[in-house]
């Protein structure tokens, strides 16, 4: 797998391509990402105002197309006068950055200690298994909560708590591939003739782990962002005076009756983003898996076969 | 055994559609069957032979479809709208079909009796308490001791030879006409294979059943069918008398089987194999769809040869019979 | 199945006083429990003797002591919020949160089986593919926001249903709704695939060649088949549904449950509540559980508690 040149590396990711643009879906999906992580890097150049510019005269204002709402605030004021639209902006580098970081520590740490859990096996596969049982057993939220109260939310700690809460499934996933290959019969060849096995797990368990690791690494996104809102949501997550889509939902709740566009917007963008992700996840699945890939093909094709006989009946 | 055909398969033609190409499965397979005979339809892995049965059954879903053909039974056809109509009501009651592995072919959650009773109880109207004691009566049928405990027991408390007799007492619940069995013992072992086949040959005498059988194994053709016919790449390529064929085959292909088949009787011939492989069912092949492997090919094997009467029970597809004498096309 | 019970049992108390103990040591030690139920201009001697008198002087390992006695008696102290043993309080709003959590999380159950049968019997048709679709949406809707949602819809402008509370009946309608629809979400997805996978085994096969007519075929035996998997999606819903949405759910809608419970004294800092609600919900997780286990070995004759 290392020695692929990079022509066919490059074939490789055209005949991807192809299969994404296919998938209109997924399609979708890639392509309100990459929306998404442009509005986030660019924000200072696309949002009209700062995010916490308050504009007292301006309070709670409609969106643009109400009576009484204006081209300079389009999507509407806050009751502090800050713009919704530089808010949604600036609130998706928030949502952004934490899935992001969440997900690379989790994912780190997890998967370290499920590569030790299949190597190692015996004692530290056993102590490494049973705190992750217990760890899986209680969900998260309320343990969260606590923990954050405790230590005082922020940016960062919300990483950490996140962080806590998510990394046994990297756990789970990377110890059964591990030792999903260990069972090959090639494996137990080679320790039976003295090779060092390890290395030849190592060879093969990392080929194998990519894409489904990708994969869950791409839906726990999804989740860690939608828990982010929710944490924000309920004072415990990222703190005012900087900007999250769960804030804004929250602060907006009290205005919720009179001002309608403070709930919505920021909470349409937390379900766009999401969508997109989890649009694109599903589509990964797909092509990670060619059984799953030829059923659909099945069932396309006999769908159209559907529609076509239906057709042609409604014409005889 | 009286010879009017009973189920009659007319240039079945079967499709399944994949991301590669649509695989010719069944390409003009014609067959027929009479009351009381056994016909053994004999190929390797890929050849139709489950793919022409399951038609039969209507147990073809996407990505196969049946393009074209017929199938009969008793002079109705099973295919159409009305066709299913027909086929839902005599499937498990005058057809009933066994599979290769008994392992799978029970649902696992339920109890073996309540798998029989379902049966008895849907086509034959039978309450409660009939069925079971029907049941009870057909698992002695099939030789299986204790049977009204059996009945309370799930699929995972037998062996692989029992649940095949448990299929099997399924299968005659209903006291079917035709039992259509997909290599009934291919996922068992030689010796549990043997008993059923010999349960197999006991109940056909009994109860008079027409059976297809289909096998890779000639040994199980030999023993139980009257008939049999060969399949190759979708096709039937010859068929006749089971005792006929083995002593007389005409189509290379038959010949080639029946040498590579090792025989008790004649320790001093060597085993041949078929050089080649059978060829790939997406494009088949336009002529003959034996003739790469052929060591008679000539050049009009490639056009695709029809089966021809050869004597008075044999039919082959193959053009070196067509020129041998005693041939009415 | 004596000893599966006994095993399941002490995994179960594991977890509980894991918990448990966690949230004593954090509680502990970064928090400050003294410092909630004085007043802000007290001295130093005053919270010198406050603490003692809450024993909080002693030794951590002392006052740990204490803890897991007062435990077993289900002591967990007042409340600091409300001067009431915090048992009590647990108590009272247990019941609303459970019954939020199983009308939400059956509603979602209920509704998800013939969704995702009607999608699988037809893979890529049109109910499929919008079952799919709506699916995904369900799933990418944060709770909080579509609990709001509904309330400006049903509750505001179309005047149908009360905006929060417990007073009436109709008061519990659109909580639920708001916990049952992610869970569906979920849910119609897993149904879905699961009946895919059991269709195209071989005993289906067999039980077409029988004869039996398709609603026993997919109603009876795929489905009895297919259900393993939702009903372990159930238990997990459920055990979330009390452990974190309820407290969403709850805060949106100001149902005085143990979650929005659970809220307020984050807010008041008031640590022995909290412990004896982590605590209880702790043992509610483990029971559910069990119960779940229990549930397998009767769908499943395979399965043998050995």
């Amino acid at each position: 797998m290392w020695r692929t040149g990079w022509r066919e590396r490059l074939q490789n990711l055209r005949s991807l391509g192809l299969e994404l643009w296919r998938d209109k879906a997924g399609f979708t999906g890639v392509v309100m990402i990459a929306a998404l992580l442009f509005m986030a890097l660019a924000a200072p150049l696309l949002a009209p105002h700062s995010p916490a510019d308050q504009d007292l005269m301006a309070r709670l204002k409609p969106p643009v197309w109400s009576e009484k709402g204006t081209w300079n605030h389009i999507l509407g004021t806050d009751h502090l006068g800050r713009d919704v639209l530089s808010r949604v902006i600036y609130g998706s580098r928030v949502s952004l950055l934490v899935g992001a970081a969440v997900v690379l520590v989790a994912g780190i740490f997890g998967t370290m200690l499920g590569l030790i859990a299949g190597y190692a096996r015996g004692r530290a596969d056993n102590i490494i298994m049973r705190w992750i049982d217990t760890q899986v057993a209680f969900p998260g939220l309320l343990l969260a909560l606590i923990i954050l109260a405790v230590i005082g939310p922020s940016l960062i700690t919300v990483i950490i708590v996140l962080s806590i809460n998510g990394w046994m499934v990297y756990g789970r996933m990377t110890r059964s591939a591990v030792l999903s290959v260990r069972e090959t019969a090639y494996v137990e060849a080679a320790e039976v003739l003295g090779c060092n096995s390890r290395r030849v797990i190592f060879r093969h368990v990392l080929p194998n782990l990519t894409s489904p690791l990708l994969t869950l690494a791409i839906l726990e996104f999804a989740r860690i962002v939608l828990a982010e809102a929710a944490l924000s949501f309920l004072g415990l997550g990222i703190q005012p005076p900087a900007t999250s889509w769960g804030l804004d939902v929250s602060s907006g709740k009290d205005y919720m009756f009179r001002a309608w566009w403070l709930v919505t917007f920021p909470g349409l963008a937390i379900s766009i983003t999401v969508l997109a992700i989890n649009l694109v996840a599903s589509w990964m699945r797909l092509i990670s898996d060619p059984q799953e890939r030829e059923k659909q093909f099945a069932r396309q094709m006999a769908a159209r076969g559907r529609k076509h006989r239906r057709k042609e009946a409604a014409v005889l | 055994m009286i010879k009017e055909p009973f189920l009659e398969i007319e240039n079945l033609e079967v499709h399944f559609t994949t991301r590669s190409g649509i695989v010719h499965g069944a390409r003009g397979v014609s067959l027929h069957l009479g009351y009381g005979e056994t016909l053994g339809i004999v190929g390797e892995s890929g050849s139709g032979k489950s793919v022409t049965v399951q038609a039969v059954m209507g147990l073809i879903t996407t990505p196969g479809e049946i393009v074209a053909g017929d199938i009969r039974w008793k002079g109705r056809s099973l295919l159409g709208p009305r066709g299913k109509e027909l086929l839902q009501k005599i499937r498990g009651k005058e057809i009933a079909m066994i599979f290769q592995d008994p392992m799978t072919s029970l649902n696992p959650l339920f109890t073996v009796g309540a798998q029989i009773t379902e049966v008895l109880r849907h086509h034959m109207g039978m309450n409660r308490k009939q069925a079971l004691s029907r049941a009870v009566e057909l698992l002695e049928l099939v030789d299986i001791s204790a049977p009204e405990k059996r009945l309370g027991q799930h699929p995972h408390e037998f062996s692989g030879g029992m649940r095949q007799r448990v299929m099997i007492a399924i299968a005659l619940a209903c006291e079917p006409q035709l039992l259509i069995a997909d290599e009934p013992t291919t996922a068992l072992d030689v010796t549990i294979q043997a008993q059923i086949l010999e349960l197999m040959a006991d109940l056909q005498q009994r109860l008079h059943l027409s059976v297809i059988m289909i096998t890779h194994d000639l040994g199980v053709i030999a023993q139980l069918c009257h008939r049999v016919a060969v399949m190759y790449a979708g096709e039937i390529i010859e068929v006749g008398d089971a005792g006929d064929l083995f002593d007389y085959p005409i189509h290379p292909y038959t010949q080639g089987l029946l040498r590579a088949t090792p025989r008790p009787d004649e320790v001093t011939e060597r085993m041949v194999a078929i050089d080649g492989v059978p060829p790939n069912l997406i494009s088949p092949p336009a002529g003959c769809s034996f003739s790469p492997r052929c060591r008679n090919a000539r050049d009009s094997c490639c056009r695709r040869p029809s089966l021809v009467s050869f004597g008075s029970n044999r039919r082959v597809s193959c053009w070196c019979a067509c020129e041998a004498p005693g041939v009415q096309e | 199945m004596g000893r599966y019970i006994i095993k399941r049992l002490w995994h179960g108390v594991i977890v509980i006083f894991g918990v448990t103990i966690f949230v004593f040591v954090v509680t502990r030690l970064v928090g400050d429990p003294v410092k909630v139920m004085l007043p802000l201009e007290a001295t130093i001697e005053q919270r010198a003797a406050f603490e003692k008198q809450l024993g909080l002087d002693r030794p951590i390992w002392v006052q740990f002591v204490d803890f897991m006695t007062a435990l077993a008696r289900l002591d967990f102290g007042d409340s600091l919020w409300q001067h009431r043993p915090a048992m009590t309080i647990v108590f009272e709003k247990l019941p609303l949160t459970l019954e939020l959590a199983f009308l939400g999380i059956g509603l979602a159950f209920v509704l998800s089986i013939p969704l995702g049968i009607v999608a699988s019997l037809r893979p890529g048709g049109i109910s499929d593919r919008s079952t799919i679709f709506v699916s995904l949406i369900g799933l990418s809707v944060p709770q909080f926001w579509l609990g709001l949602l509904l309330i400006v819809i049903f509750a505001v402008q179309l005047r149908w249903l009360p905006t929060s509370g417990v007073d009436t009946p109709a008061h519990i309608i659109l909580p639920t709704v708001t916990m049952a629809l992610p869970a569906l979400a979920r849910m119609v997805m897993i149904v879905r695939s699961s009946m895919i996978d059991e269709l195209n085994q071989q005993y289906v096969k067999t039980c077409t060649a029988k004869g039996l007519p398709i609603y026993r075929v997919v109603g009876v035996h795929a489905l009895r088949n297919a259900s393993l998997p939702v009903v372990t999606l159930c238990g997990w819903e459920l055990i979330r549904a009390i452990a974190g949405y309820s407290v969403v759910v709850e805060t949106v809608f100001a149902w005085p449950g143990l979650g929005l419970t659970a809220i307020q004294a984050i807010e008041r800092e008031d640590l022995i509540l909290l412990q004896a609600i982590v605590f209880t919900v702790a043992v509610i997780v483990v029971f559910i559980n069990i119960l779940m286990d229990l549930v397998y070995t009767l769908i499943d004759p395979r399965l043998k508690l050995a």
